[in-house]
């Protein structure tokens, strides 16, 4: 009777002939708290002492509105050109063998390991009115640094591993058969993809593209320098909250980074449910 | 039978449609375009810039003071971070992959919380805990300690950030691992120091290395978390991407791209050391298969 409640409590272990389990649970505990759980909960605990009110107005005031609709809006936007533009380096990746393909294959992490203010004034200098691609769009009109269109560019820079590197996998244990099935019975190439493939890719997709738009909407490092910051135009969320904190205004601050994290742990939840699905899919399959 | 099968189209080898090749190499084509200006141009264009007035120019702004106390402050903080971080990864996998206890998803997605925070927040927390009007803001400045705007403020914000890398590589590469191996050392006589120095150690080397190479990227690299506790004090408290925002700042673009130079390198050297390490792996794996 007791052992059956004792093993219903949280982080109880099976027996096990493996020592340590109790130190080192501790110890990952105790770090996990002080460095990640305090700091987190502190913060909203400290928009709750601002009161109903104060943390509505600031949220609710024009700047911070606009803000907000540009960080969403732009990590929509980003995160969309990463599922289609993501799916297709992936499969071509995965499907087509070409010259180089492995260098490309490795190619594809670089923006997960280039610091972000890196990828941030390459970018800036690249797509500006006489940089390499800016150059070859300024006489259409079209201006990307400096611009919301910059901001978009520095997002699916900074988002396209995520789509690729979840869908290559799938793709990579996609049953061969079944789509050669699909040919013999004279499906075209597009009812394969659309019919066949895609229904087992589309989970993973869609966990890469909510990845993608979770990291984009608290992006800051490429952003700040290629956005031009003007306010109510193409001045970002994060960037708000740096500037309400170097204006001491601590509890503006605060509120605008409690709506940008609950938006974050709700992605959160929404990922694993997803990769969840996805996995259930693929086993299924 | 097999004559038979043979004359069905596809069986044998899947026969190409006439004009899929078009169609293919397209596909191809645009992937390549695709990648070529939002991922190589970038790069191309950081060792372009900085280099544009030459190697003495390149070198005067890496070995110039404020330059070299930002390289020294990345080496610093990477040196405190990525131990302790190792550490952590390696406790908090121990427990996980070799242990089933309830609550253990949950707990991995707490590991994981960092990585969905934006790196503006991660700062911005430390400094409502340590700043001047933070939880231990007064206590801090009666004791004339100081946290943030200082460099155990940089320290402990890059720490967070980086806080999932070494355990993320670690738990997935453990759990494949299993437990018998342990559990037969352990059956024969050896202590859980020598099992995990013997056993588990060198079974997970590799991804070791890898999440400890990645976990360092990100440490030198980190931007948003940092810039927000720094207080951007020249020559004090400037890692080597503020240093790059700085200079940036100034109009000085060949020696923010020079010392930006040093960080993509960086970048190239984790991800070649990552493919090496990867190709290792596979063979690791299908060694023990065989």
């Amino acid at each position: 009777m007791a052992s059956t409640f004792l093993s219903r409590l949280p982080f109880r272990p099976k027996p096990s002939v493996i020592p340590g389990f109790g130190i080192t649970l501790g110890l990952s505990l105790l770090w996990l708290t002080l460095l990640v759980l305090i700091p987190l909960a502190s913060l909203f605990l400290k928009s709750a002492t601002l009161g109903w009110e104060p943390f509505f107005n600031t949220i609710t005031a024009p700047r911070v509105l606009a803000a907000l609709r540009l960080s969403f809006g732009a990590a929509l936007i980003a995160a969309a050109i990463n599922g289609v533009l993501g799916l297709l380096v992936a499969w071509v990746l995965v499907r087509y063998d070409f010259p180089g393909r492995r260098l490309v294959d490795a190619l594809v992490d670089i923006p997960f390991a280039l610091p972000t203010a890196i990828a941030g004034i390459a970018l800036t200098t690249l797509w500006a009115e006489n940089g390499w691609l800016g150059a070859l769009l300024a006489p259409l009109g079209i201006k990307v640094s400096f611009t919301p269109l910059g901001i978009i560019v520095a997002l699916v820079f900074i988002g396209l591993p995520f789509v690729v590197r979840t869908v290559q996998p799938v793709l990579q244990d996609f049953d061969k058969e079944v789509e050669e099935a699909a040919e013999s019975l004279g499906a075209s190439s597009w009812q394969i993809f659309s019919k066949v493939i895609w229904p087992s890719i589309m989970p993973a997709t869609l966990t890469g593209f909510a990845l993608a738009f979770a990291r984009a909407l608290g992006e800051y490092g490429s952003v700040i320098f290629i956005a031009g910051n003007l306010p109510m135009v193409s001045e970002i969320a994060p960037l708000l909250i740096v500037i309400k904190l170097e204006e001491f205004a601590y509890a503006e601050a605060t509120a605008i980074a409690a709506i940008m994290l609950i938006a974050s742990f709700l992605l959160l939840l929404a990922i694993n449910i997803l990769q969840r699905w996805s996995e259930r899919r693929e086993q299924r399959g | 039978m097999a004559g038979a099968a043979s004359t069905f189209r596809g069986t044998a080898k899947p026969v190409e449609r006439p004009g899929a090749w078009i169609g293919r190499w397209l596909l191809i084509a645009l992937a390549l375009l695709f990648l070529g200006m939002f991922i190589v141009l970038p790069l191309v264009i950081v060792f372009a810039e900085a280099f544009r007035q030459g190697w003495m120019v390149y070198l005067a702004a890496l070995t110039e003071p404020d330059a070299l106390s930002a390289i020294w402050l990345t080496l610093l903080t990477a040196a405190i971070v990525v131990p302790c971080n190792l550490i952590f990864g390696l406790l908090a996998a121990w427990a996980i992959a070799k242990f089933e206890f309830r609550g253990k998803s949950f707990l991995v997605t707490l590991i994981d919380l960092p990585f969905s925070v934006s790196p503006v927040i991660s700062g911005l927390v430390f400094v409502l805990l340590f700043g001047l009007q933070g939880w231990f803001g007064p206590w801090l400045r009666e004791h004339d300690l100081k946290i943030v705007f200082a460099v155990p403020g940089i320290v402990l914000a890059t720490m967070f950030v980086t806080f999932p890398f070494v355990a993320r590589e670690l738990i997935p590469m453990m759990q494949e691992q299993g437990t018998t191996e342990e559990e037969a050392a352990i059956s024969l006589g050896a202590s859980g120091w020598q099992t995990f120095w013997r056993v588990t150690l060198p079974n997970v080397r590799w991804a070791l290395l890898y999440g400890v190479l990645l976990c360092n990227a990100r440490a030198m690299g980190e931007f948003g978390a940092v810039s927000v506790v720094s207080g951007h004090v020249r020559g004090l408290t400037n890692t080597m991407p503020l240093h790059v925002e700085i200079l940036y700042n100034e109009y000085n673009f060949v020696a923010a791209f020079a010392v930006a130079s040093l960080l993509a390198l960086l970048a190239i050297v984790t991800l070649v050391a990552k493919t090496v390490l990867e190709w290792r792996l596979s063979r690791d794996i299908k060694h023990k298969a065989g």
